[in-house]
């Protein structure tokens, strides 16, 4: 049965699960979000039961985003389904000193949604190395969790127009025509409204740095 | 290798993150995404974006079913995806689209040739070989057009472009880009339009008309 607690953020449902003794690059951090230990912990210890919780609280969430995206339900499941174990079998990827946990799943989700949809292998870049001079450590994880904390905040400030736009565009429901007016085109009541939103969410951002 | 100093466009990065840019567009973005810290820090955070989004939506319940159906495959045999990585000026992208072939040119005259990548309804990506000191004739564009050097240099009206840099055309943009002195210059250029050459696209035309 799957239970539906959509109105429990994950930070505030912090299980304290052991992270493994033998990684030294995994530390031990009560202050992680739950799916980032929850990523961590299908990462390391190929966690099932992680597994099974972290399904619980994305399913649901994953369903009324590709439906939001434009698939028809049956679809939506399928592509759930087809999330959840490319996330089973990608963890080995996520590493959150680069990858936000609820980012990370959302760029996979856009991508298998779209290559199923466009039977089409969607282009990614190549990973890029560690930033010349920065070690990667736990705090860098924390910044990184905080600054997407405080998006989330500054997303739910947004007035619902613009809180609608940006909706909109995560989603993909932009056409063609919108995306030209972003480079200069001319500018359309679409274009200033995202530009706004957009800005706001930037200086928002720059505010944490 | 210089700083990257033409970037792609917040907004296109968005777009890019979101998957609402056309697939031949979205190569140059990956391609440019592949060298350039400033514009991945730019992709994360939209990455964010999209994933506060997800997190924080209204959910739909899934089928009673699809939990053990999801759990009961976690053990099944998959095809591991293959990786695409940079190959000599190739960055990943552009080694996909290759699919591990060279690149097979095709001659357009006075030197500069192309590989056609990709071509969809929503637009087309190819690899443009120009020679040190050559001039693309003047032309303009019917849509967009993102133009990234993989090798080399050019130099037009609005700068110089080294390896990394971007070059946005739209319709109000008419140039004439020359490569620099040095390698011949290599790019990756989509567009969403047909490109309108003023003088070299009839010059090209001229075995075939016999004029």
């Amino acid at each position: 049965m799957v239970t539906l607690n959509l109105d429990r953020p994950p930070e505030e449902t912090i299980v304290l699960r052991a992270t493994p003794e033998d990684n030294a690059a995994v530390p031990k951090d009560q202050s992680f979000s739950q799916l980032t230990l929850w990523l961590l912990a299908v990462r390391d210890q190929r966690d099932r039961e992680a597994f099974a919780d972290m399904f619980d609280f994305l399913a649901p969430r994953l369903k009324g985003f590709v439906i939001r995206c434009g698939a028809r339900p049956a679809l939506a499941e399928e592509i759930v389904q087809d999330v959840m174990l490319t996330i089973w079998r990608k963890a080995s990827l996520f590493d959150p000193h680069k990858a936000q946990a609820a980012a990370w799943i959302y760029q996979i989700a856009r991508n298998r949604h779209i290559d199923i949809v466009r039977k089409e292998s969607r282009p990614v870049p190549d990973e890029l190395g560690e930033d010349p001079g920065t070690e990667p450590d736990a705090s860098q994880i924390l910044a990184l969790e905080q600054e997407a904390e405080q998006l989330k905040q500054a997303i739910a400030q947004l007035h619902p127009d613009q809180k609608e736009m940006i909706v909109k565009a995560y989603m993909g429901d932009l056409t063609h025509q919108e995306i030209s007016s972003q480079t200069g085109l001319p500018l359309g009541t679409v274009k200033s409204r995202i530009r706004l939103g957009l800005g706001r969410l930037r200086k928002e951002l720059k505010g944490l740095r | 290798m210089p700083a990257i100093t033409h970037h792609i466009p917040d907004a296109m990065i968005a777009a890019y993150v979101s998957g609402s840019l056309p697939h031949a567009f979205s190569m140059v973005v990956a391609s440019h995404l592949s060298y350039c810290r400033d514009c991945h820090a730019a992709l994360g955070a939209h990455q964010a974006a999209g994933g506060a989004l997800l997190e924080t939506e209204d959910g739909v319940a899934v089928d009673a079913g699809l939990k053990s159906k999801v759990l009961a495959a976690l053990d099944a045999p998959a095809v591991p995806e293959p990786v695409y990585e940079t190959r000599g000026i190739y960055p990943g992208p552009v080694i996909q689209s290759l699919k591990g072939r060279t690149p097979r040119w095709k001659t357009l005259g006075m030197g500069v040739k192309q590989d056609i990548l990709f071509e969809d309804n929503e637009g087309s990506a190819r690899l443009l070989f120009i020679p040190a000191g050559q001039a693309v004739p003047d032309h303009s564009h019917n849509g967009l057009e993102l133009t990234l050097v993989l090798q080399g240099s050019f130099s037009d009206e609005t700068g110089q472009f080294g390896v990394g840099d971007v070059e946005i055309g739209d319709e109000n943009l008419e140039h004439t880009p020359v490569a620099d002195a040095g390698d011949p210059c290599i790019c990756l250029t989509a567009t969403d339009a047909p490109l309108r050459f003023r003088a070299f696209m009839p010059r090209m035309l001229q075995p075939l008309f016999r004029i």
